[in-house]
């Protein structure tokens, strides 16, 4: 065998043992998700159920409320999802092309407040939201989400390359600027929509402190949060809480592998700068 | 100019900025006098068992023994964490960019998949994963004659399974922003090093990295500031534990605030915790500057 067999079966065995890795822990998940209660804990341990049963799965969803669960986290992260498109979009265009007093102080300033970590607003976000008698509600988590400064860098960024001819075209013609905007540069904006669309779910979706902190009864539990209370039980069900992991994860992996193109877009424009 | 044009733009950014304005600058502001009372349970009763107490809390948590194991614990978690990542991330990226690799797209997306999947649900994955009875991990390396480890129940092994779970998690993130910066470098220079006579080994070295060099850079410091924040993988793991082995700082943060209800301390902690932040950003983008990669 010459060298260059040798180092492309080197490339690709290694790839491929990587692979196997990263992949493992989630078909084991799949799997033990089908075996019947107790199964898993056994000596050697199985890698496929003998008897392939949907047992756990009925059981989280008619005994533990795993559709309250999943419902919840459809609603906060479709509701953020929502609220975030209209408020950065519109931020982000007019940061990108209207020409307004104070819009780059502005826009300095949100860049500036991108380092400040999340955590440090909690305690009083936490007695804010107390205020306000949305604790442990769907609104406690969905409006501090409602816009970020990182999307709306995103959509300047790409709004930027919008030519100004378009729009001051559409402005002799005598259109108005909200009209301009839903007529001319949404349908420009598309695939940062998509981008944007897909981030923000999956953001809100895998999110864990906040909510962890406003939910303070299981009423409004998202799929996380409901799967970190399970998991912290004494002595947790295994079988069942890999079906409980695979509902948790499996809806964004396919919402990921529909729109990967445009997620990894959006890694990418916000790898940048942030 | 109509006067419409004017005003639109404040009228287009209204709403981000109300929402940013009062969900997150207000607090921020809002933190800082927080972390100067001693916010505890009885204010949170009534405001006026509230006192204001200078800098008291900042003195309370430097003299906290506590916080400088927790500090410790997470600054072990980034030292470690952070290289690995980004060398996995690096190596992965090599190897799918290579032009020997074949099903690049499919080992692109499987490499990646950790990185959108729940963190929730993958660390009780691997919580199993490394059970010390029942865990296929010891069950492996069982077959090679090594004895059953205790990965999170043993407090010098709980931290490096937190590691390796954050490695598994996390590198595909570097890796796709690696993989975008090995293909902006143009061919050219390969083929002229090639007829030069360079090794693979040499261009990786002289071209491949230096190239790389202010890519890596930027993952490195999203990855350290991500770190910094280890909460959830601790919270579900080990919960802190064995012996506050995993407990980190922001664990600590949220113990103090949302389980004491000393939100004045918290406060303090979380201020605390970015300054550190901020340090080590500052040393990483020094060593870079030094390099050119800044």
């Amino acid at each position: 065998m010459n060298r260059a067999r040798a180092a492309a079966w080197t490339v690709n065995g290694l790839l491929a043992v990587l692979a196997l890795v990263t992949l493992f822990p989630l078909l084991w998940m799949l799997s033990v998700s089908l075996m019947p209660q107790g199964s898993a804990s056994t000596f050697p341990p199985p890698l496929l159920p003998a008897h392939p049963t949907l047992a756990n799965y009925r059981t989280l969803f008619v005994a533990a409320d795993l559709g309250r669960y999943l419902l919840n986290s459809l609603i906060v992260s479709g509701g953020i999802t929502l609220g975030a498109l209209v408020c950065n979009l519109l931020a982000g265009y007019a940061f990108a092309k209207l020409r307004f007093a104070g819009r780059d102080r502005v826009f300095g300033l949100l860049l500036a407040a991108l380092v400040i970590p999340s955590q440090v607003a909690m305690m009083p976000l936490f007695l804010l939201v107390r205020e306000l008698h949305i604790v442990d509600s769907y609104a406690g988590v969905i409006l501090p989400a409602l816009a970020s400064i990182f999307g709306i860098y995103l959509v300047r960024q790409y709004a930027r390359a919008i030519p100004d001819e378009m729009l001051e075209a559409a402005r002799i013609d005598g259109a108005g600027e909200l009209r301009i905007f839903l007529r001319v540069v949404l349908p420009l904006l598309k695939p940062i929509i998509l981008t944007l669309t897909i981030l923000t779910f999956l953001t809100a979706w895998n999110d864990f402190m906040w909510p962890l902190i406003v939910l303070t009864g299981n009423h409004h539990f998202t799929l996380p949060i409901a799967l970190a209370s399970l998991a912290r039980e004494h002595n947790p069900d295994v079988e069942m809480l890999m079906a409980g992991s695979v509902v948790t994860v499996v809806p964004v992996l396919l919402l990921f592998l529909l729109l990967q193109r445009y997620y990894i877009q959006g890694l990418l424009l916000g790898s940048v700068k942030r | 100019m109509r006067p419409g044009r004017r005003i639109a733009g404040w009228v287009f950014i209204a709403p981000a900025l109300i929402v940013i304005g009062v969900f997150f600058l207000l607090p921020v502001l809002l933190a800082v006098g927080l972390s100067l009372t001693d916010f505890d349970i009885y204010a949170l009763a009534s405001l006026r068992n509230l006192q204001f107490v200078g800098l008291d809390n900042y003195l309370a948590v430097l003299r906290m023994g506590l916080f400088w194991r927790a500090l410790g614990n997470t600054l072990y978690f980034v030292v470690v964490g952070v290289p690995l990542s980004i060398g996995a991330a690096l190596g992965a990226a090599l190897l799918v960019h290579s032009r020997l690799a074949r099903c690049r797209g499919f080992f692109r997306v499987a490499l990646f998949t950790p990185v959108v999947t729940n963190l929730i649900a993958v660390a009780v994955i691997w919580k199993y994963l490394f059970q010390t009875r029942y865990g296929i991990v010891n069950f492996v390396l069982g077959r090679f004659g090594v004895h059953p480890v205790d990965w999170l129940g043993d407090p010098h092994m709980a931290m490096p399974t937190i590691i390796l779970f954050a490695l598994w998690k996390n590198f595909g993130y570097a890796m796709i922003i690696v993989l975008a910066g090995l293909q902006a470098i143009p061919d050219e220079l390969y083929e002229a090093a090639r007829l030069d006579g360079a090794s693979a080994w040499r261009q990786l070295r002289h071209i491949t990295l230096p190239l790389l060099g202010p890519t890596l850079m930027t993952v490195g410091l999203l990855t350290m500031v991500g770190y910094f924040q280890l909460f959830a993988e601790p919270y579900v793991m080990t919960e802190g534990g064995p012996l506050q082995s995993t407990l980190s700082v922001l664990y600590l943060m949220y113990n103090q605030g949302f389980d004491w209800w000393n939100l004045g301390l918290a406060s303090a902690i979380a201020f605390v915790l970015f300054v550190f932040t901020l340090a080590a950003t500052g040393l990483l983008v020094r060593a870079g500057r030094r390099k050119g990669w800044v």
